[in-house]
C-alpha cells in the first residue's frame, strides 16, 4: 500500500467516527501532536500532586485528609494512564520525564499558581477539577483509541473530585466569617488562572486547526471558556460569593455571559517559566526523581540477581 | 468574645481532664474497664494518625510514581484506620468529643503513638524499614485483636488485616531489594534498621491498660505478638541480607504520653488550622 492509501484508510476511520489504534498507520504530526498532548496532559497530572500534597498534612478534618489523600493518588494515577497511553505511540516513560524535568515539555500552568490556604484546595477540586473535565468530556470520543479509553475512567474520578472541592468550598462559604473570607479569597486568586486554562483565544491558537480536524479537539477554546463561566457564575452565587469580574453580566441574546479576558500577558509569562511556582515545582519533580535513582538502581540490581539464581537452578 | 472565652474555657478542661483523671484514678482505685479501653483505642489510633501523617509526607515526592502511589495508598490505609479507631476512642469517652476534636485538640505530651511512628522519614530505606518494622507488628497485633470481645476493635481489626497483609508485603519486598540490591542501597537499609531499633521495645510494652483489658479478653497479649513478631523480622533481614541488631537499649515513653522531639512539630503542623479557627466546621 502506498502512503496514499494509508492515508485514506486514516481519513477513512476518522470521517467514520471510528478509533486510530496504536498498530494502525497515522501521519506523523498527528502522532507528535498525540505524544505533546498526552504527555503534557499526565505531566499535569504528576505536577498537580504537588499544589494539592501541599495540605495533605494540614488538611483541618480527618476526613478530609483521607479524602484530600485519595483525591492526588487519584491523579498520580491518571498520570501512570496517561504515560501508558502514550508509551503506545512509542515514547518511552523515561524520554518524557526526561522532557519534563529539563523543561522541555509543558504541562497545565494553573499548577504553577500557589495553594495558600485550605479553601485553595477547595477551589482546585471544584475550579480547576471543573476546568480540566469541561476539556476533557470531549476526549472520551478522541480519535486516538488508548487516550480516549483512559479519559473515560478520568473523567469519571475528575467530576468526583469537582463535587469534593465545591463541597470544601459549601462548607466555608456557610461556615464562619473567617472561613467566607477564605472562600472568597481563594475564588479571587483562582477564577482568572482557571479561565487560562483553556487556552489563549482561538485567534491566537496555534495548535488548535489541526487538532480540531484530526478529532483530538471538538470544541474550541473560546467554547469552552464560554461554557465553563456560564456553568460556574450560578454556583458562584449558590455560595453566596462574588465573581472577581466587574464586567461580569447576562447576555440575554447570546443566552450566555459577558466576561472580562484573563490577563493573557501573564498567561504568556507563566508558561514561559515565570509564574509563581514554575521553578519549585520543577525543582520538587526533578528532587524527587533525583533522590529516587538509588532506589530504581537497587529495585534493578536486585532483579537482575534473582534472574541470575533463578536461571542458574 | 464570651463564646471564645467559653470554649476555650471548655477545650482546657477536656484537654486536662483525661491524663489527669486517670493518674489519680489509678492511684485511689482500680482503673475502670471504660477508662482502660479509651487509652487502649486512643494509643491506636494516634499510632496509625501519626505514622499516617509521616507517610502522607512522601505524596507527590516518591522515588517513581508507581511507589509514590503505593505509599500513598498505605498512608490512606493507615488514616483511615486512625479515623475510625479516634471515632470509637470518643465515643467510649462519651463526653461528646468527636475524632477530630481528639486528633487536633490534644498536645504531645497527651498523644499515646510508638515513637517508631514519628521519627522522620529520612530517606526511602528509613522509611521503608520503619514501616516493615510496623506492618511486621500490625500483621500479628491486629490478627490477634480481631478474635477480641470487643465487637468495634475486632471489626476495625479485620478490616485491617487485609490491608496490613498487603502493606507487609509491599514493605517486605522493599528491605528485600535493598538488602540485597546494591552496596548503596544496603548500607542504606542497615543504618535504618541501626538507627530504628531503639524504638521496637516499645511497641511491645503494657501497663495497666493492657493488664485490665487483657482479663476482659479485650486486648492482645503483646507477648504473644512479640515472639511472632521476633522470629518473622529477623528471618526478613537475613533474607534481605541484613545484620539485626543485638543488645540495644530500648528507648520508652509513649505510654506516658512522653514522646521525641519530632512530635510536637508533626502536630503544629497538623493542628495548626483547627486550632486558629476553633469555631469553625470544616
Amino acid at each position: 500500500m502506498e502512503v496514499n492509501k494509508f492515508e485514506d484508510v486514516f481519513e477513512g476511520k476518522l470521517a467514520k467516527n471510528e478509533m486510530v489504534e496504536p498498530k494502525d498507520w497515522m501521519p506523523d504530526n498527528y502522532r507528535k501532536h498525540l505524544i505533546r498532548q498526552i504527555s503534557q496532559h499526565a505531566h499535569s497530572e504528576i505536577v498537580g500532586m504537588l499544589p494539592e500534597g501541599n495540605w495533605i498534612t494540614r488538611a483541618p478534618s480527618l476526613r478530609s485528609k483521607v479524602v484530600l489523600l485519595a483525591k492526588v493518588q487519584d491523579e498520580g494515577g491518571h498520570g501512570l494512564y496517561l504515560y501508558t497511553a502514550a508509551e503506545t505511540l512509542g515514547i518511552s516513560r523515561d524520554e518524557l520525564l526526561d522532557n519534563l524535568h529539563t523543561g522541555k515539555a509543558k504541562y497545565s500552568s494553573i499548577f504553577n499558581y500557589p495553594t495558600l490556604t485550605w479553601a485553595d484546595i477547595g477551589a482546585v477540586g471544584w475550579l480547576v477539577d471543573g476546568a480540566a473535565i469541561m476539556n476533557q468530556v470531549m476526549l472520551q470520543r478522541t480519535s486516538y483509541g488508548p487516550y480516549a479509553r483512559a479519559m473515560v475512567r478520568i473523567c469519571k474520578e475528575e467530576s468526583f473530585h469537582q463535587r469534593q472541592g465545591f463541597e470544601i468550598m459549601t462548607r466555608l462559604a456557610f461556615g464562619t466569617e473567617d472561613q467566607k473570607a477564605m472562600a472568597q479569597d481563594a475564588l479571587n486568586r483562582w477564577w482568572y488562572p482557571t479561565m487560562m486554562m483553556f487556552g489563549p483565544p482561538d485567534a491566537e491558537s496555534p495548535n488548535s486547526e489541526n487538532a480540531m480536524k484530526w478529532r483530538i479537539k471538538r470544541e474550541t477554546n473560546d467554547q469552552l471558556r464560554q461554557r465553563f463561566v456560564d456553568q460556574t457564575v450560578p454556583q458562584v452565587q449558590y455560595l453566596g460569593l462574588t465573581v472577581p469580574d466587574a464586567n461580569l453580566k447576562w447576555n440575554e441574546a447570546k443566552k450566555g455571559y459577558d466576561f472580562s479576558e484573563p490577563n493573557w500577558v501573564e498567561f504568556k509569562n507563566v508558561i514561559s517559566g515565570n509564574g509563581p511556582c514554575n521553578k519549585e515545582r520543577l525543582a520538587a519533580r526533578n528532587k524527587a526523581h533525583n533522590d529516587g535513582a538509588w532506589v530504581r538502581e537497587a529495585a534493578q540490581a536486585f532483579a537482575k540477581k534473582r534472574n541470575e539464581i533463578y536461571v542458574a537452578a | 468574645m464570651l463564646k471564645q472565652v467559653q470554649h476555650d474555657i471548655k477545650t482546657l478542661s477536656n484537654l486536662c481532664e483525661k491524663p489527669l483523671c486517670s493518674l489519680r484514678l489509678k492511684k485511689k482505685n482500680k482503673m475502670t474497664t471504660q477508662d482502660a479501653l479509651f487509652q487502649y483505642t486512643l494509643r491506636l489510633g494516634d499510632t496509625n494518625l501519626i505514622l499516617g501523617q509521616r507517610l502522607s509526607e512522601w505524596t507527590g515526592h516518591g522515588p517513581f510514581l508507581e511507589e509514590d502511589l503505593a505509599l500513598t495508598n498505605i498512608a490512606l490505609d493507615i488514616t483511615g484506620t486512625a479515623k475510625s479507631l479516634l471515632e470509637y476512642a470518643a465515643s467510649i469517652e462519651g463526653k461528646g468529643r468527636t475524632e477530630d476534636d481528639l486528633a487536633y485538640f490534644r498536645n504531645d505530651r497527651q498523644y499515646f503513638n510508638a515513637q517508631i511512628t514519628e521519627q522522620p522519614n529520612g530517606d526511602y530505606a528509613r522509611t521503608i524499614v520503619r514501616q516493615a518494622i510496623i506492618d511486621c507488628f500490625d500483621f500479628y497485633f491486629y490478627n490477634e485483636l480481631a478474635k477480641s470481645k470487643d465487637e468495634t476493635l475486632a471489626g476495625i481489626a479485620q478490616k485491617s488485616i487485609k490491608e496490613v497483609t498487603y502493606h507487609l508485603r509491599h514493605t517486605s519486598s522493599w528491605v528485600e531489594r535493598f538488602g540485597d540490591g546494591t552496596e548503596e542501597s544496603h548500607n542504606k537499609a542497615q543504618t535504618a534498621v541501626n538507627e530504628l531499633w531503639q524504638y521496637t521495645g516499645e511497641l511491645f510494652e503494657m501497663n495497666e491498660v493492657d493488664a485490665v483489658l487483657i482479663k476482659e479478653g479485650i486486648a492482645v497479649d503483646l507477648n504473644i505478638v512479640k515472639a511472632k513478631w521476633e522470629k518473622h523480622i529477623t528471618e526478613l533481614l537475613e533474607k534481605s541480607t541484613l545484620t539485626k541488631p543485638e543488645n540495644v537499649f530500648m528507648q520508652t515513653g509513649s505510654r506516658k504520653g512522653i514522646h521525641t522531639e519530632h512530635l510536637a512539630y508533626i502536630l503544629a503542623e497538623m493542628q495548626a488550622l483547627p486550632r486558629m479557627y476553633p469555631d469553625a466546621k470544616w
